[in-house]
Order: C-alpha cells, then sequence, then structure tokens
C-alpha cells in the first residue's frame, strides 16, 4: 500500500514541483525579455540582404547570440498528453518563443555593446542536441542561433 | 579579418574573390556538464553550460575558417553560413564556411 503510494506520489510531486518553478521561472524570463525589447526598440534588426540606400554604412563586422534551452517535466508530460488528440502544443510553443526572443536580444545587444548602429541580413537557425544516453534518443536541450551582420552608420 | 553573412562587406568594395573557406570543430559535453543538464531539464529553461559550449566551438570553428582565409592572402569572409549536425550521441560538429575576398 505504502509502497503504491510512493510510486504514485513521487511523479505526482515531481509534475507540481517542476510546474510550479517552471512556469515562476518563465513568468521572470517573460518580464526580461520585455524590458530589453523595449529597451532596444530603436535598434534597427532587418533580414534584408543588403542594407536599405539610405544608410551610410562605414563598418561591419558579424555578431551572433544563441542559446539553449531545456524543456521541463511538467511541460514534457502535458506535450505527452497533447500527442494523444494532437494539436497545438502550447507549451512548447512558449518556450520557443522565449528563447528566439532571447538570442535576437543577446545579438543585437553584443552589436549595441560593440558601437553598431544596426544589424542587417539577421538569421535565425534551430537545432537539437541529441540526449547522450545509449541509444542517442530524447532531447538533451534545443540551440536557437541568431546571428547576422552588424553596420555602423556613417556620422 | 571581417567577417559577414552578407554578400559583400557593406561601405567596402570587393576586389579579389579566392573561393570557399572552412572551419569545423567537434566537441563533447562533459560529464560534470551533462549531469547539471539532467537537473536542469526537470525544471526547464537555459542549459547555460550547453549555450557557453557550443559558443566557444562556434568562436573556434570561426577562427579556424579566418586563419584558411588568412594564410590565401584574404582579408575578409562574405556570406558566412554555419551548420551543426550531431556525428555521434553526445558529440557535435559545428561547422562554418564562406566565401574568402579581398577588400579595400
Amino acid at each position: 500500500m505504502t509502497g503504491a503510494a510512493i510510486k504514485l506520489g513521487f511523479p505526482l510531486l515531481l509534475l507540481f514541483g517542476t510546474y510550479l518553478i517552471g512556469s515562476a521561472v518563465e513568468k521572470t524570463h517573460y518580464r526580461e525579455i520585455r524590458i530589453r525589447e523595449a529597451r532596444s526598440r530603436r535598434f534597427p534588426t532587418v533580414n534584408f540582404r543588403t542594407p536599405p540606400k539610405s544608410w551610410n554604412i562605414v563598418g561591419a563586422e558579424m555578431v551572433a547570440g544563441n542559446v539553449v534551452i531545456s524543456i521541463d517535466y511538467f511541460k514534457r508530460f502535458l506535450a505527452g498528453l497533447r500527442m494523444l488528440f494532437g494539436g497545438r502544443v502550447a507549451s512548447y510553443e512558449s518556450l520557443l518563443d522565449r528563447a528566439r526572443r532571447e538570442a535576437i536580444l543577446r545579438m543585437k545587444e553584443t552589436a549595441f555593446e560593440r558601437g553598431y548602429n544596426a544589424v542587417i541580413n539577421v538569421r535565425i537557425e534551430t537545432s537539437r542536441l541529441a540526449s547522450s544516453n545509449r541509444k542517442g534518443e530524447g532531447t538533451a536541450g534545443v540551440e536557437i542561433l541568431a546571428f547576422g551582420t552588424a553596420v555602423k552608420f556613417a556620422k | 579579418m571581417i567577417l559577414s553573412n552578407t554578400e559583400e562587406i557593406p561601405g567596402r568594395t570587393i576586389r579579389e574573390f579566392y573561393g570557399v573557406v572552412t572551419g569545423s570543430t567537434v566537441r563533447a559535453k562533459h560529464i560534470g556538464r551533462d549531469f547539471m543538464a539532467s537537473l536542469k531539464n526537470l525544471v526547464g529553461g537555459e542549459l547555460k553550460g550547453y549555450t557557453e559550449l557550443l559558443n566557444e566551438a562556434r568562436q573556434e570553428a570561426l577562427e579556424r575558417m579566418s586563419e584558411q582565409a588568412r594564410s590565401i592572402g584574404a582579408n575578409a569572409v562574405v556570406n558566412v553560413r554555419f551548420s551543426t549536425s550531431s556525428v555521434a550521441q553526445g558529440a557535435a560538429e559545428l561547422f562554418a564556411y564562406g566565401t574568402a575576398v579581398k577588400v579595400d
């Protein structure tokens, strides 16, 4: 009886605990992202291959920003349920959205710190890191890389 | 060495084209980082150890590519692309390539 309670209780406790921690982390991260995005709103980042003709450019350098994220236990559980019915996996959407915005912000901040005025030809890549267990199954994390060419305007 | 992922360096003129240069590195995650990552996998969020690892590896790939470009007399690499592939369990190859050119 107690054995069954432990067997059932532990995953439930884990589920509840990771739900609490995961959603708290997500909330703080989103708040931080919004503040940083508002701060860098006037810093143009475009995915044009060539800069607009009106820009008088004097210098260029490649910049990048990356982030590796993992999916929490609770979200994986939710997604597992979702697989039964199909449809939107909202718990993964918010995670990827957060990671992508974070990677873009890191790229922008690097460009800004080095004294550049804009980033052109922005590209975003997503790749999955395989877990290092015996079969290489499962996902250790997802990497998002944002990169582009930072340009400096003539004064 | 000027790197750019656009087809030309904004504000500069390309004088000579040399051809494709490449740089790559294969990295494995180490056990300590892996252990922390598996803990982090419970609560979710950023895996800082992996972010750093991949960032360093990518810098290394870019550095090797620049070195190759320098050896053939180029002073810039345009249209730089990245590619990541997992070659074996726990190891990943980070690959950077672009066209070596001379700009003034």
